[in-house]
């Protein structure tokens, strides 16, 4: 009897070593890192192409060539000047005051010549196929940097607040459900004001 | 006096090393909570580009992946140095893109279906005829919503 009551402890100091085991498995296989990255939406497919009447100063073309040359509205620019070149065009407000379609919130030099409406402004996107990819998100980055700046403008001018920390605070977890009821209106406002409007042409198969 | 301070000297305590097993326990269910597991093995290069007007991609359950790259190692003395789509584990061709990202809506939970978004990890060396190949199978299978998935930088440096 005397025996069953004095039960030898289990040794615990290889547990220690167990566990830094463990540890040092899972530390190998982990990886913390959220991926990030552009939104994109594709246009739905129709099969029977629809032929809109757009006037040639609401399109702004820019072509992508297969050296990562830009052509915007076919004069060669360089990508540092793209985003002012893109800003100018989307905020331009071609329209006069009194007339139909005019812009109240726009701040550009209402050039004739350039679009009407940020609603009606068409950016349209033309790559080669031998076009990097790396060059081609570099566009995309800075007509994506465009919009937001516009859309950053509108808000602070609206809601003291830039339209991008209201994007982010809407997909914060601890966004309170009311808080965020009032953010998706307002971040839909912003963007009805300027729409980001970016249409990809088919690529051409032809070598110039 | 003297000899109390002595006898002191001679038997330093040893650091106690009984809680270790709880410290190492803390940081291997630290691990072990935030650890996603990798399913599948890169097969193709994959260095994608800068830009810096990103989004993060919050939920991993509503996300496919398409790679596509220059076959790496072994891989690229059969397949040759053309960029290829990886699917999964396997390379695939761009007409294998729509069956694939159908039976990945498929096996969603209903509720998620319609936020299926397709991640493309293009490498920043892959040419646009292939990339505009996936989007077009993918617009055939209406899954519309994408993201360029990229790092984070300055989108200037992916012209070097």
């Amino acid at each position: 009897m005397g025996r069953r009551t004095k039960m030898p402890g289990v040794n615990a100091g290889s547990m220690a070593d167990i566990a830094f085991l463990l540890l040092i498995f899972f530390l190998v296989t982990t990886s913390i890192e959220t991926d990030a990255g552009l939104d994109r939406r594709l246009p739905r497919e129709n099969k029977d192409s629809v032929v809109v009447d757009y006037h040639k100063r609401n399109i702004l073309p820019i072509l992508i060539g297969k050296n990562g040359d830009l052509m915007v509205k076919e004069e060669l620019a360089s990508l540092g000047e793209l985003r002012a070149f893109v800003r100018a065009f989307i905020d331009n407000g071609g329209i006069l005051e009194g007339n139909q379609g005019h812009c109240g919130y726009c701040g550009g030099e209402a050039d004739p010549e350039s679009s009407d409406n940020p609603l009606k402004a068409v950016i349209a996107l033309n790559s080669h196929r031998e076009t990097k990819y790396g060059v081609y998100i570099a566009v995309q980055n800075e007509l994506v940097g465009a919009y937001n700046e516009l859309r950053d403008r509108e808000a602070q001018h609206l809601y003291q607040k830039n339209f991008t920390d209201m994007d982010r605070e809407y997909h914060r977890p601890e966004t309170t459900a009311e808080a965020k009821a009032d953010l998706r209106n307002k971040i839909k406002y912003i963007r009805g004001l300027y729409p980001l409007n970016i249409v990809e042409l088919p690529q051409q198969q032809k070598s110039e | 006096m003297m000899s109390k301070f002595k006898k002191n000297m001679r038997t330093v305590p040893e650091v106690s090393t009984a809680s270790l097993p709880d410290i190492v326990f803390m940081l291997l269910f630290f691990f072990m909570t935030v650890t996603v597991m990798k399913d599948t093995a890169l097969k193709v290069e994959n260095v994608l580009p800068n830009a810096n007007e990103i989004k993060k991609l919050e939920k991993k359950d509503r996300l496919v992946f398409i790679h596509i790259g220059r076959p790496t190692g072994s891989f690229e003395t059969v397949l040759g140095t053309e960029p290829r789509i990886q699917l999964g584990d396997k390379f695939a061709d761009a007409s294998d893109v729509g069956p694939y990202v159908l039976a990945k809506r498929a096996r969603m939970p209903e509720h998620l279906r319609p936020f299926l978004t397709v991640s493309l990890k293009v490498d920043k060396n892959a040419h646009m005829g292939l990339v505009a190949d996936v989007k077009q199978a993918l617009r055939e299978v209406h899954a519309l919503k994408i993201n360029y998935t990229t790092y984070e930088g300055d989108a200037h440096k992916n012209l070097e």
